[in-house]
């Protein structure tokens, strides 16, 4: 507590509930989390490299970061285009259409799981249509982008939204008064000025894909190096009792989380630079 | 290049933005737009711009429809209160994204932009802020380098939207003086809208006073100062006195006492007596056109501030008399009106 | 200039000409784009929300109907499902009763108070929200598995944590510990002290003036942070499969029964809890929408 420099105040309790929440912090989510690095470092680096570099586990962590990616690239363009209808425009449904951005975020990760299995199966209503085309998404790594795509919906969209709506109508005018046409407007003045939202929407959906696991294991072949995600094969290491393995590919996902955070954090200081200035 | 505009109506569901205005603002006039909020004065302005549109009425550039060209084809500079400059570029981007944006038949070529971007980074006198960000500038920059910007683009007319709004007093000042001697330089049709009566009449040639759409009158600065047409323009311009009276055939009178003040031409009925404040002569009692005993006496700098309570009337007025003669409470005085005006009520 | 004014100019009162008068040749709305282009926009972004969105959640009630309301009702009746459900409750009831007194008690030490540190502490509460949900649950393996840290001392008490409600319940605590002090704090910290502190400079103790003034302040703060942490913490899947040990009928969660019922084929079964949990997510989005307008509405700015 003395590591804590306190003004002093009229305000009852302090000592009481900063020591509660410490106590409580340490118990639930540091003495746990700390236990991960503590197993990790009983590992020598030797040991560890080989866990981290094995084929099988290689293949789950591009897997998982590189599909995330890309699933977080179509929510960037497909977020922009949702927020812009939202924000810039009025029809019937705008409303219904803007709570169900929502609806990835709160629907349980299970259920968005076995529906989008169903939903792109062989016999799913989508699948059918797409296998018919040569495309079988099913227990493929496409199932598993999909289901990426499907949780990132409302990072970029939900980011970007407030940050559209604020925008001051007078930059718009002020380029339309110096002769700009409409998209020189949208693309010169408009988006640029929504980058670090952008980008910010952009982090937090990859942030999420990597580590989602309900949605993506009912979809996803989950074969091995083909279509296996890194979290499942923790799972996998767990069940076979290789706590090492499993603790050293959750050390690499949880570094790559922090270094996320971390970006997301420069990336909202950088965004607050381009705040109306009245 | 002249401005014409006809019997302007620009309707909100039943308010009236603008009610039948005309003006004509001649070649490289700095023309001023007073008027308190709602007035109509920014709506105008913004449809001279092309950033709205009216509901009838004419606006031609010399002699031709304005109204045939949207924003970006009429070859306006506009300054917004709020500068709107993209904070995502540096000033000297901002300066020059007019040009950059031309079609291509009529862009000049990179060194061409640069040179015009220098030009006018030293026309006010920012060159050395071309690699910062608006961020980093303070409002009255912001302000110039805004003002750059619309006059990169080899405008017509340069339009400003209470352009100095934004800032604290002592820029405003400077940045007042700075514009009248910028438009002295380049002489460019300006019209600039302001709701502070003192900027009106220290910058422009001539002052176009509005009140809830309609305008009140226009002139030169001095002649809406001197001899203001209607009750509105006395009270807004320059502080007055305004003393309740009644007007009946031809005399004045206060709570029905005759005082000696011309009444010719004014029709019967409550009126407004307006005299400006220092144009009130302190004279000894009996003298004068109207008596009072002074309430309370305020003095600051080189004036005495007097509350009066005058022979009749309903509440005291406050005039300024120099100190030579100092004044105390419970004196009682004559006072000369050296000018005045009565408008109906 | 709101979009309801923009929307304005695209539809002008229409105003009679007088008599040599030209109306204006061209109305441009400078802050819209073609119409065609509109409409592209609108429809690409209602495509893409109801394909990936939309459909979900109607396979989901459809599969579970899909052999009608008996089966439907015979597949919510079972065992198994009654056992799934009331551990789900039970599971989140602990975990959002935790987090309450938790979010309050941490809520009001960091909103009330000043000290050097607060944007690290609050980042530390934020922890959980970037762990993905497997790793939840193996951090509390690691803790009280049997080869974990405290595992010989657990078997030596006799106690069971892992495949038993406690470790569920501490799996879900973990996942679910930001939502409350998240709802809270941004809040308090608007309220600020000064209610408080007249509170205490009139007599009133500490909790009296927790319970009679704060409390009654943030009250939809607290339903909200309570409402996100209950649907989290009742649909949480990856950290709570980790910790459970999968035993039917006693450590079986709705989403994990969701699971299990799907792997084994047993889709209406699947579905019919999956809709339950859906349908949770709904009321979820909609009482949500709800308190989000009461926050807004406790947001105005006061006159000081």
């Amino acid at each position: 507590m003395a590591a804590i420099a306190v003004r002093r105040s009229v305000l009852p309790g302090f000592g009481l509930t900063m020591g509660l929440t410490l106590t409580w912090l340490s118990v639930i989510v540091l003495i746990p989390l700390a236990g991960l690095f503590l197993k990790t470092s009983e590992l020598s680096l030797d040991q560890f490299w080989v866990i981290v570099s094995s084929r099988r586990t290689l293949n789950a962590l591009k897997i998982s970061f590189g599909l995330a990616f890309l699933a977080a690239l179509v929510n960037l363009v497909m977020g922009t285009i949702v927020v812009w209808a939202l924000v810039r425009y009025r029809f019937p449904g705008r409303r219904l259409l803007d709570a169900i951005v929502d609806v990835p975020f709160a629907l349980p990760t299970a259920v968005a799981g076995v529906a989008l299995s169903a939903l792109f199966a062989e016999k799913g209503w989508l699948g059918a249509p797409l296998a018919a085309l040569g495309l079988k998404v099913a227990f493929t790594p496409i199932g598993i982008f999909v289901a990426m795509v499907f949780i990132g919906i409302p990072f970029v969209v939900r980011t970007v939204q407030p940050v559209l709506i604020e925008l001051d109508p007078e930059i718009e005018e002020a380029a339309t008064s110096l002769g700009a046409n409409r998209w020189q407007t949208v693309t010169r003045v408009i988006l640029p000025s929504l980058v670090p939202a952008l980008l910010t929407g952009l982090a937090l959906a990859f942030a999420r894909a990597v580590g989602e696991y309900g949605s993506v294991i009912f979809i996803a072949g989950n074969l091995p190096n083909v279509s296996e995600i890194a979290p499942l094969l923790i799972v996998i290491r767990l069940s076979e009792f290789r706590y090492a393995d499993a603790t050293a590919i959750a050390v690499v996902m949880l570094v790559a989380a922090f270094l996320i955070i971390f970006v997301v954090n420069r990336l909202q200081r950088w965004a607050q630079t381009r705040l109306p200035m009245h | 290049m002249t401005i014409e505009v006809k019997n302007l109506v620009k309707k909100y569901g039943a308010f009236a933005a603008l009610d039948n205005v005309s003006i004509r603002v001649a070649d490289g006039e700095l023309l001023a737009l007073l008027g308190p909020s709602g007035s109509g004065k920014t709506t105008l302005l913004r449809i001279i711009a092309g950033l709205d549109w009216p509901d009838s009425g004419e606006v031609s550039f010399d002699g031709e429809n304005a109204l045939a060209r949207g924003a970006a084809e009429r070859q306006v500079g506009f300054v917004f209160q709020h500068y709107a400059l993209f904070r995502h570029m540096t000033v000297f981007e901002n300066v020059a994204f007019g040009l950059r944006v031309q079609p291509r038949a009529i862009r000049r070529n990179e060194a061409a932009i640069r040179a015009r971007v220098k030009e006018l980074l030293d026309l006010v006198q920012l060159d050395w802020l071309a690699n910062r960000y608006p961020g980093q500038l303070s409002g009255g920059q912001r302000q110039r380098i805004a003002l750059a910007r619309a006059l990169a683009i080899e405008p017509r007319i340069l339009l400003l939207d209470e352009p100095f709004g934004a800032l604290d007093a002592k820029v405003r000042k400077e940045l007042r003086q700075w514009l009248r001697a910028l438009h002295d330089q380049i002489h460019m049709t300006s019209i600039f809208v302001t709701h502070d009566q003192e900027e009106a009449l220290e910058v422009a040639n001539r002052v176009v006073v509005m009140d809830k759409g309609r305008i009140e009158q226009m002139g030169t600065p001095n002649d809406v100062y001197d001899n203001p047409a209607s009750a509105f323009v006395h009270g807004f311009i320059g502080e007055s006195i305004e003393l309740p009276v009644d007007v009946a055939n031809g005399e004045v009178r206060i709570g029905g006492t005759q005082v000696p003040l011309a009444a010719e031409g004014l029709a019967n009925g409550p009126s407004i007596l307006f005299i400006r404040r220092h144009d009130v002569q302190v004279s000894p009692v009996g003298s004068g056109a109207l008596q009072g005993a002074v309430i309370r006496v305020r003095s600051f700098g080189p004036v005495q501030r007097a509350e009066v309570m005058i022979a009749h009337a309903q509440l005291p007025i406050e005039i300024d008399a120099p100190r030579d003669r100092e004044l105390r409470p419970g004196d009682i005085v004559g006072l000369k009106p050296r000018r005045y005006r009565i408008f109906a009520a | 200039m709101t979009i309801e004014a923009t929307m304005a100019r695209e539809h002008p009162v229409p105003q009679e000409a007088r008599a040599g008068t030209p109306l204006p040749a061209v109305r441009v709305d400078y802050r819209c784009e073609p119409r065609a282009v509109r409409i592209a926009i609108i429809a690409i972004a209602v495509t893409f929300l109801a394909l990936f969105v939309v459909l979900p959640l109607i396979v989901v009630f459809a599969s579970a109907l899909s052999k009608g309301m008996v089966a439907y009702f015979a597949a919510l009746s079972d065992p198994e499902a009654l056992s799934a459900i009331r551990l789900t409750l039970l599971v989140a009831a602990i975990s959002v009763g935790i987090n309450l007194v938790f979010g309050l008690t941490a809520a009001w030490a960091i909103t009330k108070f000043d000290f050097r540190g607060k944007t690290f502490l609050i980042s530390l509460i934020d922890l959980p929200f970037s762990v993905s949900p497997v790793i939840s649950g193996l951090i509390f393996v690691l803790l009280f598995g049997a080869q974990g840290f405290l595992g010989p001392f657990l078997e030596d008490h006799h106690v069971q944590v892992l495949f038993a409600v406690p470790g569920l319940a501490l799996a879900t605590t973990f996942v679910t510990f930001p939502f409350v002090a998240r709802a809270l704090i941004p809040l308090m910290q608007e309220q600020g002290t000064q209610e408080e502190e007249a509170a205490i400079s009139l007599g009133a103790s500490g909790l009296q003036t927790f319970f009679r003034v704060t409390l009654p302040n943030i009250k939809w703060g607290v339903l909200y942070g309570v409402l996100l942490c209950n649907a989290r913490a009742m649909g949480e899947f990856g950290a709570v499969s980790v910790v459970s040990g999968h035993i039917r009928g006693e450590t079986n969660t709705m989403p994990l029964l969701v699971e299990i019922l799907y792997n084994e084929y047993q889709f209406v079964a699947s579905f019919a809890i999956a809709s339950l949990l859906a349908m949770l997510a709904l009321i979820t989005l909609i009482a949500k929408t709800v308190l989000e307008r009461h926050l807004d509405e406790g947001k105005l700015p006061h006159d000081d």
